[in-house]
């Protein structure tokens, strides 16, 4: 899917929303708060995905993601990571949706604990049950286009494949099937992990998609506000690159000088 | 009376509410959601809600996650 376009803005719409900033970005990994502000500011991002754990109640006086991260600025994404059971990602996005008062929110069931590939039979599971209550949504799944199109069917706001295995850094494995995913789907599709560097990200943009969602590639790089930078401005670069249309593929020269008037 | 906190056991007064429980805390009820017995107690609702014995709280927030 392109995308809207007004004159020379561009964004995407999800659930009802628009996002002028197709790089979503995680907040964890960092060495502390100040350093998660930078990088997200640094990132341009206007999505953060955060996990919802509990409070230290022996001391709660600790500082806060919401102290450093504001929620009124950002749009808070609470995920299911670390969830295994349809059930325990349901109750997580339950207490997510109390805690932030919202109702995007981000899926993931995970299917072992080696590679942290979707269980997308229990992606699915839980995809019923939050749909029937309500929720809005965006689903991190297998990079299979029949299981992207079924979550979509059943009423996912966003379908967001993996890339690479999450925290692999090893970019876009897959980027036929995530081509037939994006050309099938009429919900905005988003890469979401996998990216290791920018040009990465740049390949997910090409693509096609409308977005991309990343935490380790950012967080664990060695100047990680540098990298958040650096990410925004691939993104940026893929997605004008997309919507300008790339040369086909030739096999052989073609000259850039024109060849009459040779001496 | 008992209830278990988190998944600790902690001794609190009969009849003290979420509200209460969060005061004694020093928990802002704003930044938090409370599961009580597996169900959502809603933040409208945690001055009502008294605990009773043996009730399984838990308490959670937004931390940095990808």
């Amino acid at each position: 899917m392109d995308g809207d376009q007004i004159g020379t803005e561009d964004f995407f719409t999800v659930a009802g929303k628009r996002f002028r900033s197709r790089l979503l970005v995680g907040t964890g990994k960092y060495k502390d708060f100040t350093e998660t502000a930078r990088a997200i500011e640094a990132s341009g991002a206007e999505i953060v995905t955060v996990a919802v754990r509990r409070v230290n109640v022996s001391d709660p006086k600790q500082p806060m993601l919401m102290d450093f991260v504001d929620p009124k600025k950002y749009t808070y994404l609470p995920n299911t990571a670390g969830c295994y059971t349809a059930q325990d990602a349901v109750r997580t996005l339950r207490l997510a949706r109390e805690a932030g008062g919202w109702n995007l929110v981000k899926l993931e069931v995970l299917g072992d604990q080696k590679t942290l590939y979707p269980n997308m039979v229990e992606t699915l599971s839980a995809t019923e049950a939050l749909i029937k209550d309500g929720f809005d949504v965006m689903v991190y799944c297998s990079d299979d286009p029949i299981m992207a199109k079924k979550l979509e069917d059943m009423g996912c706001c966003a379908i967001m494949p993996l890339g690479s295995l999450i925290g692999s850094g090893l970019g876009i494995q897959s980027p036929v099937n995530i081509r037939l995913i994006i050309e099938a789907a009429k919900v905005p599709v988003l890469v979401d992990a996998g990216v290791g560097t920018a040009s990465d990200a740049a390949i997910a943009m090409e693509l096609g998609c409308d977005g991309l969602l990343m935490n380790t590639a950012i967080a664990a790089a060695k100047d990680p506000i540098r990298m958040a930078r650096a990410m925004k401005l691939a993104v940026e670069a893929g997605r004008l690159a997309y919507l300008a249309g790339r040369i086909p593929k030739k096999l052989y020269a073609d000259p850039s000088s024109p060849l009459g008037g040779l001496i | 009376m008992q209830i278990v906190l988190n998944g600790e056991t902690r001794t609190v007064a009969a009849g003290l509410t979420v509200t209460g429980l969060l005061a004694e805390l020093g928990i802002d009820a704003r930044k938090v959601a409370v599961e009580r017995n597996l169900e959502i107690v809603p933040k409208s609702v945690f001055a009502a809600t008294a605990l009773a014995e043996g009730d399984r709280l838990e308490i959670v927030h937004f931390i940095g996650g990808g």
